[in-house]
Parts: structure tokens; sequence; C-alpha cells
């Protein structure tokens, strides 16, 4: 939470607004965040809105309200202009996310969504990155387009 | 959205569509309750009670349409990670 309100700047110059939620009432948010989060975050204070899903209504329409637990997991939905959901990954609450794949698939789906689909990112695509043309010619022949060693240095 | 008042009557958080409360429990219990989402289907629209820059106020997710939103469950505040 506290990493991805850090670094807010980033999603907005993705033109992404982010919006968090938990079980927390409102006003717990508040004393989070004037305690806390505001001296983690370089801006001073969470820059989003921290929305409060007392009961878990909201978390069980999105799968991620555990009724045991009485909490919402870790869950992170991207969705695109047309309110579609594009992207989700659900976590046990002991890890975090990593800020700079969300940032990174953001790009990603933009990129893809600016081509039409006509072009594609394979993995671990970064802006600048090849990108793969869908269509008859690449079946089978994405061997002399693209190559893990594009992207990942073998270790 | 509108500023709320910091009073002790909380607005309960609502999913668009979702109005269980108001169907008598029997209905409810024929019902196949689909939980969760998945990838290509459209985000359900929510409104909240949210902390927002310093004040109280509601935050619906289609407010935001026309925009990309990275939605961000976690669970719960003054935890460690």
């Amino acid at each position: 939470m506290s990493a991805v309100a850090d670094r807010y700047a980033e999603f907005q110059a993705l033109g992404t607004e982010v919006i968090s939620m938990s079980v927390d009432s409102q006003f717990v948010h508040k004393v989070w965040n004037d305690v806390e989060l505001s001296k983690m975050i370089e801006a001073g204070g969470v820059p989003f809105h921290m929305g409060s899903d007392g009961g878990g209504a909201i978390g069980t329409a999105y799968g991620v309200y555990n009724a045991a637990m009485g909490v919402d997991v870790r869950g992170r939905f991207l969705i695109d202009p047309d309110g579609v959901i594009q992207a989700m990954e659900v976590l046990t609450p002991p890890v975090g996310r990593n800020v700079d794949e969300t940032l990174r698939q953001i790009q990603a789906f933009q990129h893809v969504r600016k081509t039409g689909g006509g072009e594609v990112t394979p993995s671990g695509w970064t802006p600048g990155g090849k990108v793969l043309k869908p269509g008859p010619d690449l079946v089978g022949n994405v061997w002399r387009e693209w190559s893990p060693k594009d992207v990942y240095g073998k270790k | 959205m509108s500023e709320g008042k910091a009073g002790c009557t909380v607005p309960a958080a609502e999913v668009e569509g979702a109005g269980a409360s108001a169907a008598p429990i029997e209905e409810v219990k024929k019902e196949v309750v689909r939980m969760g989402v998945t990838v290509g289907m459209k985000a359900p629209d929510f409104t909240a009670p949210a902390f927002y820059k310093g004040g109280f106020t509601t935050v619906k997710l289609s407010q935001f349409a026309g925009k990309w939103v990275a939605l961000c469950f976690y669970p719960g505040d003054f935890t460690f990670v």
C-alpha cells in the first residue's frame, strides 16, 4: 500500500487512477495515514481514495473476501477505460506486491490497446521492447522473432 | 464524490446490482450467487466510504470510467506488508 502510494505519480503519468480497499473504516484509514503512512510516502500521505469495505461486500464481488478471516486478501485488479478487468493478481497476506510489475503490466496493456491488438507483448516486455504481430505467418515461427534471452539474461 | 460528515452513522459499502438485502432469505438461498470475477469481465461497480486527502467522502469505481484503474485490496490497516 505505502509503495503504491509512494509511486502514485508514476500511475498518474500513465493516466491510471488508484483505489485501495480494505474492510477497515475510513476513520481507521485516516489514523493509519496520519500516524504511519504519511511518514513512509514522499508526498506526505496517501494521495488516492482509501475505500472502506466493511462487511466485505465489495471483496466478495471480486472474489477476494475471506469470510473466516473477515478480511479482503491481497488482490490487485487492472481495469481498462471501458471498465473491463484486464489483469488480476491475488496473494495471501504475508507476501507483498511488486509495484514495478503492476506498472509494467499497465504499460503493456496500454500498448496492446493502442495498437488495437495488432501488437502483443511477449513475456517480460517493457516499453521499447520487441513486440509480436499475431497472424498466420507467425504460427510456429515465434522462435524466429523472439527468444527468452531477449529479455531474461541466462543465469 | 460528496463530502461526508464524520458522524457515527457509517454509510455502508454498496455493490451495484447486488440488492440482496432487499430479497427474502429463502429467495437468496435459491439463487446461484457467483462470487468472484475473472479477466475479460466487466468490473463490478461499487460505492464505498473513503478517506481521501484529509477528508471523508465516497468513492465509486465508475467515476473513473475512461481511465485505467488499479484497484488494490489489502488485508488491513496497520498490517505489516
